[in-house]
């Protein structure tokens, strides 16, 4: 018979098959040698495998359409999407996960077109069937639209040297006015977004900055006439190399 | 993040079979299990790469859960009173009443009782996973799970436990 007492926990582990190795023959030893709690583990045991007889069936049923629905953001129409993210993030910013600037100096409006592009990036980059309005199918279409919606010509970047494909992109609300944002997917199906929108009157070039909010990154910089926030779930290195691709592309 | 909603897909069925045994209803569970992904989808970014999503899934479930829970209770005296009623008004007609099967018996458990149940018994997640997911210390977990299981084995034997009246749907 063991040195060390068994307790009851120990009686629990047995049957759950969560109880070291070394200790099995002590607590096999112990219940042998009482019967009650044998006779008491030996009905938590025909719990747990009645529980599965009862339950396990529901594991083959198919699954009900909302509920496979209910695993595309779009299920809610897009205003209600975007607020609900949007809800979030503020949530957020009060618990404490307030979007984290590493530069000292930054103007608060850089923060907030930081800030706007990371939630535009969160709602839209799960998106499985609708992830932009228009396709890199027809990007010619879609840099013309988004042009004359910002009102400026803007210019798409090439990214297949760093390893993203244009899919596609959309229009999106801003504080100041229209955005455009198009997504870039890799190989492993890996979303960044780019959020552009008009530059304000007042702004005046700057450098790249980056900002993080709980994993996604975000490299953004104005270039005088447009704003540009670059976001991603990928770490800083890759995500700057990214955005200096972007960067030399739209200023040759 | 590639399509994550994809991600989630592989463990839908046990999110549903756990729904399934912790609210005894079809309908119900599928709307849990419905609520719990579309917060999933929402708070995706909250996910870290390579932890374990289906332990994260849980978490969400069960605060869903909860909160369902709790605006049931603050909205409502009547439909959600009616098995506790039951149980006050005629607490002492043990006789020989008997669960007639194993989802009366797990309803008849206290909701924190029987997540700990489940999630040890049916979904074979440690101590440690179950204290992770609800958001109580280990040696919480056992004890829940030790009363839960004595309770049940009352139930089921039909004796040493009270049993109170078949709750009637």
């Amino acid at each position: 018979m063991s040195q060390i007492p068994v307790i009851e926990a120990e009686l629990h582990a047995y049957i759950d098959g969560l109880l070291p190795a070394e200790r099995r023959a002590e607590v096999e030893a112990y219940l042998a040698a009482h019967p009650e709690d044998a006779q008491r583990t030996r009905a938590w045991r025909e719990q747990n495998q009645a529980l599965h007889a009862w339950f396990d069936p529901v594991l083959a049923e198919a699954l009900p359409a909302r509920v496979r629905r209910s695993t595309r953001l779009r299920r809610m129409p897009p205003a209600l999407r975007y607020a609900a993210v949007a809800v979030w993030f503020a949530l957020g910013g009060v618990a404490g996960w307030y979007l984290h600037a590493y530069n000292t100096v930054q103007s608060a409006a850089g923060i907030a077109f930081a800030r706007e592009a990371v939630i535009a990036h969160a709602v839209y980059s799960p998106e499985v069937r609708h992830p932009v309005e228009v396709g890199a199918d027809q990007e010619a279409h879609l840099v013309a639209w988004l042009s004359k919606r910002l009102g400026a010509t803007l210019k798409v970047p090439q990214l297949q040297r760093v390893g993203y494909q244009l899919v596609g992109g959309r229009l999106l609300p801003g504080n100041q006015g229209p955005v455009a944002q198009f997504m870039f997917q890799d190989g492993n199906g890996r979303r960044l977004t780019l959020y552009v929108r008009r530059g304000a009157r007042d702004s005046s070039e700057t450098a790249f900055r980056f900002a993080q909010e709980r994993g996604v990154g975000v490299f953004y910089w104005l270039d005088g006439k447009f704003g540009y926030a670059l976001s991603g779930e990928i770490d800083k290195a890759a995500l700057l190399r990214v955005a200096e691709a972007v960067y030399q592309q739209l200023n040759p | 993040m590639d399509a994550p909603g994809r991600d989630f897909v592989p463990h839908i069925p046990r999110l549903r079979r756990y729904a399934r045994a912790l609210t005894g209803e079809r309908t119900r569970a599928d709307d849990l299990v419905q609520d719990t992904l579309e917060r999933a989808l929402i708070k995706l970014h909250l996910w870290q790469p390579g932890s374990d999503m289906r332990a994260w899934l849980f978490t969400l479930m069960h605060n869903v859960f909860i909160n369902q829970l709790r605006a049931q209770s603050a909205r409502s005296t009547v439909e959600l009173d009616d098995e506790a009623a039951q149980v006050a008004v005629r607490p002492t007609q043990t006789d020989g009443l008997e669960v007639r099967d194993l989802q009366a018996a797990l309803l008849r458990l206290p909701e924190e009782q029987r997540e700990v149940l489940l999630l040890v018994g049916l979904d074979r997640m440690t101590y440690e996973e179950t204290a992770g997911v609800l958001g109580i210390p280990v040696g919480t977990v056992m004890s829940r799970l030790s009363r839960a299981r004595e309770r049940l084995r009352g139930l089921l034997a039909g004796g040493a436990v009270p049993a109170a009246l078949k709750v009637v749907k």
